[in-house]
């Protein structure tokens, strides 16, 4: 078989592929939860309901998208540039340890003064961290896939040595877990009487700024040439390495505003389990986004839907939750075939 | 010397071997994809679907060989899986791989959870016992080190030696490694770049969950989540390390292991007491990305390594 490329693809040609990918993930889902026993209607209802289906599951549903918001971004940016970043869970911890090592007292400022702060300073940390694989790959030319998969590893070691060490809680009854931030350095609520947290409201902004950047300015037109083509942006002028390197130290950033949302908004201190795989799943949300900043928004909270609605669903049905990553890692196969069917014909030799 | 104690001793020797061995599968099995130009981030994933699927179908009575080829038939789906997507389709083999991992892990799991749903512990099985090679399992230390392993341990060498002859000294290797090389010229003899391709992906990623398989049937002998524990990515590292070159990344990923087992003890001498037990478990990562930073100036990568090719466009 043979790849044509479309020249104007009709409208059929860009809705029919992804609109198959979304119902053939369906139609899997349902499977696994007949193989498991359970009815496939009731448990996609489930699933549904739990996402969407009260105030509070809502509510849920948009704090677990705040970090897969951020996360989601910095997979999207650094891709935007051909940059593998598979490294935001390292830099999302990276941002929480900043926050707990300066929230909990450390800093005693007044909330108007101590939360920009820490937001500056989480987000001086992720970049740094990404920093490192960024200058291996244009000092060294290595591979910045690996290190910055190693560097997950690496760097949740760290954090658990200095949650036994020097950051344990000695009040924390001997667990490995950091003392809590002080009032101050808490992200207040956004609304009276809804659970949700500020963090929410700065992902929303951030998304908006990474459009801005992205569509305005000269820095996301560099960012979308070195994604291109290397070779024909650094042909036509463009400094490639500084650019990859400015692209990593954003996304770091914006990972590591996921770490500072969760630890200042909803936890309150920083252990071992803050993140269940946000800055894997962040890949998920930005391919499924197509790379697309506000689309990260709607994405996110798709994702974030697809879980907790199945962590509420297995509680009911004897369906495991792990249908839940095993849907999203179908809806990511199928989706990136559906839109490269939009773009290109196959046509049998 | 506490630490010159240790590397005199023969169980320090085996301990070595028996840690390289997975990662001596998996690396062999990603270099075989490398080689005919395609990156196989689903490694990971298939590594932990592969010791799930050997280790569940001994559980579920089978032979411990039959294991070993469930495992393998499992890890070739998910090659197969890998390689529809990213050769005739020539589609991200970042985002691909990834998400086969994440499939195959999540899937792994679910499985899991579905047949043993009520454990806490998981199931011991019993495993593959070490064969004591006769006469050569009598010389000092190198016996211990080499000759007194499972028969697992002595298939992985052997594949490594079958990997090597076949890229080198046949023409199927040839064709492998020129796939990797320069399509175009494939093509022009009128052999199928992407059958070569897929080949290689659905083989390799058949050696990835053997290298899986071996932790839950010869390492240890039941299953957890995260035992994976990133040999995957180590390997992805190792590959690059050993130059793209079969006996080469055997020798990586034997130090590798020296390095690994060489940090469990000095975690229990009087020296290593005083350390966090963290640092020693970084080690092994860090020095992955040290030798990355070592090599990369001389690094060899296949010249069409993640380069999809399209007939129609020359």
């Amino acid at each position: 078989m043979r790849l044509e490329p479309i020249a104007n693809p009709s409208f059929s040609r860009s809705v029919v592929p992804p609109a198959l990918a979304i119902a053939a993930t369906v139609v899997i889902a349902s499977l696994l939860a007949m193989i498991a026993g359970a009815d496939p209607f009731a448990v996609l209802g489930l699933i549904i309901k739990g996402a969407f289906g009260t105030k509070f599951a809502l509510l849920e549903t948009l704090n677990r998208a705040t970090p897969l918001i951020f996360t989601g971004l910095a997979v999207a940016v650094a891709f935007r540039a051909r940059f593998w970043n598979i490294g935001a869970e390292a830099q999302l911890y990276a941002g929480a340890l900043v926050t707990v090592v300066l929230g909990t007292g450390a800093l005693p400022w007044p909330g108007f003064a101590l939360i920009p702060m820490l937001v500056l300073c989480a987000v001086l940390a992720g970049a740094l961290v990404l920093l490192v694989p960024a200058v291996l790959k244009t000092r060294f030319g290595v591979d910045e896939v690996v290190t910055t998969l190693l560097l997950n590893f690496i760097f949740l070691l760290f954090i658990s040595m200095l949650l036994e060490g020097p950051l344990k809680d000695p009040m924390g009854m001997g667990w490995p877990k950091s003392a809590r931030l002080i009032a101050d350095a808490r992200l207040p609520r956004m609304f009276e009487g809804l659970r949700l947290h500020w963090g929410f409201g700065l992902a929303i902004l951030c998304a908006v700024a990474v459009w801005v950047i992205q569509t305005r300015s000269t820095l996301g037109y560099e960012m979308r040439a070195v994604g291109l083509n290397r070779e024909a942006a650094a042909f036509a002028g463009i400094p490639v390495n500084k650019v990859l390197v400015k692209t990593a130290l954003l996304s770091g950033g914006l990972a590591a505003l996921a770490g500072f949302s969760e630890v200042a908004g909803l936890k309150g201190s920083l252990t071992l389990d803050l993140s269940p795989g946000f800055g894997y799943t962040g890949i998920i949300v930005a391919m499924l986004a197509l790379l697309n900043p506000l689309g990260v928004i709607v994405t996110a909270m798709f994702v974030a839907g697809i879980f907790v609605g199945a962590d509420s669903m297995s509680r009911a049905a004897a369906v495991p939750t792990y249908l839940a990553d095993m849907m999203l890692a179908t809806a990511l196969l199928l989706m990136v075939l559906a839109i490269m069917l939009t773009r290109f014909r196959v046509r049998r030799e | 010397m506490e630490i010159v104690d240790i590397l005199i001793s023969a169980s320090f020797w085996a301990a070595v071997i028996r840690i390289a061995t997975p990662l001596i599968l998996a690396t062999m099995g990603e270099l075989i994809c490398e080689r005919a130009g395609v990156l196989n981030l689903g490694i990971e994933g298939i590594m932990v679907a592969g010791a799930f699927a050997g280790w569940m179908a001994v559980y579920s009575g089978t032979g411990l060989w039959t294991g070993v080829a469930v495992a393998m038939v499992v890890g070739m789906l998910f090659g197969l899986l890998h390689a529809v997507l990213t050769v005739p389709f020539g589609l991200s083999q970042h985002v691909v791989g990834l998400g086969v991992t994440l499939l195959a892990t999540s899937s792994t799991y679910y499985a899991y959870r579905l047949a043993l749903p009520q454990v806490t512990s998981p199931p011991k099985i019993a495993a593959f016992q070490a064969y004591e090679i006769p006469i050569l399992s009598d010389i000092p230390l190198l016996g211990q080190a080499l000759f007194s392993q499972t028969p697992f341990t002595y298939l992985a060498f052997a594949l490594v030696a079958a990997t090597s002859v076949m890229l080198y000294r046949t023409p199927l290797g040839l064709a492998v490694r020129a796939a990797g090389e320069s399509p175009a010229a494939v093509a022009a003899q009128g052999l199928s770049v992407t059958g070569i391709r897929m080949g290689a992906v659905i083989v390799g990623s058949g050696f990835m969950a053997m290298g899986g398989a071996f932790l839950t049937m010869s390492a240890f002998d039941s299953f957890f989540f995260e035992m994976v524990n990133g040999r995957g990515w180590v390997a992805i590292a190792l590959v690059v390390f050993g130059s793209w070159k079969p006996g080469k990344a055997l020798l990586g990923a034997v130090l590798f292991a020296g390095f690994d087992a060489l940090q469990i003890r000095v975690q229990q001498t009087s020296f290593g007491a005083d350390i966090p037990y963290q640092i020693f478990l970084m080690t092994p990562y860090i020095l992955s990305i040290v030798a990355l930073i070592l090599v990369s100036r001389r690094a060899q990568v296949p010249a069409a390594l993640m380069i999809p090719f399209n007939k129609g466009e020359r």
